[in-house]
């Protein structure tokens, strides 16, 4: 039997039973959640075979994760799923911050033009992971290798070494498979990490949120409204009120320690905290139906290691942050696009699998900036001690009256994909560009005349080659970078790329990540940094 | 530039007097918010995060 451990939204893969004993698979996920869905597009979509298993038939209920950043946006777009996410999706860039009845001030995301994404969309997440599994679909009729299996649960895991095999449980009985890499994408409580005995150690926050959705007929502006100790009755220390797609408003509050659960979720108890917060908002308390209730607690930790033997962690399995800045849905995409072109390569016997340890360094850097970011946002919100809770105060008191000190207020730094500064298989930085293109980069998206630049980065490894300049295809450690030629780069794209100069070679990693970049085309340089991104040494003497 | 820890403030009677006056009727717990406040308007002043730096160690000695 496969035990329901959660009522699902939709059913997106039903149980089939499996008619003959399953082969060696190259690639076997764990979870088709949002994290499990994406690697599985990408590894699909560039050719090499996967299959998920997830225990369940669809997503789980509740809205969950609903913050999407651009990032995650861009990279759904590349996977084909991005379109309906941005056409359903509540589009917001503007954040308003009280301190009890006054607004310290506001903020907006993204006034720079020139993105095909926004900055953030909010969205459900079962509504974000059946786009993925549409794009899924349309993938697989398209002859993509992905195979979902609902109602297959894992219940053992081992590492023979040269392969792993898996115990599987359905509900015709258990099966037994064999992979070449299994990914773990099963979220915060990961059963896998506990079946490999793996810690997932890290720092508790002692404080309690409430989440209320609410269905309701609103003239709220478009805008996440947040409040430090907010004016309205039973709303805690801090409250924030966003929008959802079909009038489904988010409410978070913040409710303390020391509270009794089961008490706090009683639905006349909770719609007595919302009719105090919407009445002080409206002066009368709007018809409204609660669609959506959870308590939270919340912990920042991480796996030590991302990997153990041939057995990845992505997503909340390998790290797990606080809700505030949305840090953990948009960091697992990450994840997955940083591992999906590394598995391909190496299950296509083209890379050493020396490359995919290169994951771990750089998400495992990424984690930790997330943590970093999370645990200030939290530590700031739910001061400590009594002295950071006057610091706390002293900055809410003079971000009012004075710009300097808005800076400081702290309910969440949005998520922005890491910056791989320094690491190994990047540079050089042979041209003296704009910052935001360096190596290690994710490439920022411009317009170009046919639509966006990063339309061009969609499969392996690119040339980006900009103004006037003779470049060819450079092919070096069994991969070819192909060459994107834009000869007349619109003043969007000139800023974030060349700056002062009138021309520019970018190499570009498939997770479009900038490898290394020049003023011109030159083909050894090109060949040394591919080999080095790949994991082999530069050809010494090769560009002397 | 460096922290300056040399004498640096014209009538430094005349300023710790106001320094002190600026508490006067205050609680214990409304000083130490004024306090937090006035550290966080001088550092936004000095703003040059070396001296900010050596300023906190110079305070924990």
């Amino acid at each position: 039997m496969v035990d329901t451990r959660y009522s699902t939204e939709f059913t997106l893969y039903p149980y089939n039973k499996q008619a003959a004993p399953s082969a060696r698979q190259p690639v076997v996920i764990i979870g088709a959640g949002p994290i499990g869905l994406v690697l599985a597009l990408d590894l699909g979509q560039k050719g090499t075979p996967v299959l998920v298993l997830d225990d369940h038939e669809g997503p789980g209920q509740g809205s969950k994760a609903i913050c999407f950043s651009k990032r995650t946006l861009d990279i759904a777009h590349r996977l084909g799923a991005a379109v309906p996410m941005v056409e359903k999706g509540v589009v917001w860039q503007v954040g308003k911050v009280f301190h009890g009845q006054d607004k310290l001030f506001e903020f907006n995301l993204l006034p720079e033009q020139g993105h095909r994404n926004p900055a953030f969309i909010n969205l459900q997440q079962p509504l974000f992971e059946k786009y993925l599994h549409d794009a899924v679909v349309a993938a697989q009729s398209g002859r993509a290798p992905i195979e979902i299996r609902g109602r297959n649960r894992v219940t053992a895991i081992a590492d023979q070494g040269a392969f792993v095999t898996l115990d599987v449980q359905t509900p015709d009985g258990p099966y037994q498979l064999e992979a070449d890499y299994l990914v773990a994408c099963d979220g915060a409580r990961s059963p896998s990490r506990d079946m490999l005995g793996l810690s997932f150690d890290g720092r508790v926050f002692q404080d309690n949120f409430l989440i209320a959705d609410v269905r309701m007929k609103a003239d709220f502006p478009t805008e996440r409204w947040f409040w430090f100790q907010p004016p309205f009755e039973g709303a805690g220390q801090s409250a924030l009120l966003h929008k959802q797609p079909d009038d489904i408003w988010r409410i978070d509050l913040q409710l303390g320690w020391e509270i009794d659960r089961a008490h706090e979720l009683d639905a006349a108890r909770i719609r007595n905290r919302v009719d105090a917060m919407l009445s002080s908002q409206t002066g009368t308390i709007p018809d409204y139906e609660l669609v959506w209730t959870s308590i939270y607690t919340f912990q920042c930790r991480r796996m030590q290691d991302f990997r153990a033997g041939r057995v990845f962690f992505a997503g909340d399995a390998a790290h797990q942050v606080s809700p505030f800045g949305a840090r953990g849905a948009n960091s697992g995409l990450q994840d997955a696009e940083n591992l999906a072109w590394r598995l391909d390569l190496v299950c296509k016997g083209i890379a050493a699998p020396d490359l995919l340890d290169h994951y771990c360094t750089e998400r495992e850097f990424a984690a930790d900036e997330n943590i970093l970011n999370s645990s200030r946002a939290t530590d700031f919100m739910t001061p400590k001690t009594d002295v950071s809770r006057q610091f706390r105060d002293a900055v809410l008191h003079l971000a009012g009256r004075h710009a300097f000190a808005r800076p400081f207020v702290n309910s969440g730094r949005l998520s922005v994909p890491c910056i791989y500064d320094g690491f190994a298989g990047f540079g050089p930085d042979a041209l003296n560009g704009p910052a935001v293109t360096r190596p290690g980069a994710a490439c920022p998206d411009a317009p170009v005349a046919d639509g966006f630049l990063l339309d061009h980065l969609r499969a392996g490894f690119t040339l980006l080659v900009l103004g006037d300049g003779v470049a060819e295809p450079v092919t070096a450690a069994g991969v070819t970078a192909h060459i994107v030629h834009i000869p007349t780069p619109t003043p969007a794209l000139a800023a974030r790329y060349l700056g002062d100069y009138s021309h520019a070679v970018y190499l570009i990693r498939p997770d479009q990540h900038v490898i290394a970049r020049w003023p011109d085309f030159d083909a050894n340089s090109i060949a040394n940094a591919l080999r080095a991104t790949l994991g082999q040494e530069a050809a010494h003497g090769a560009d002397t | 530039m460096a922290l300056i820890l040399d004498p640096n403030i014209a009538d430094p009677d005349g300023f710790y007097d106001t320094l002190l006056a600026a508490h006067d009727g205050l609680s214990a717990a409304e000083s130490a918010d004024f306090n937090a406040r006035l550290i966080l308007i001088l550092a936004n002043h000095i703003g040059d995060r070396v001296i900010l730096t050596e300023a906190l160690l110079a305070a924990s000695d």
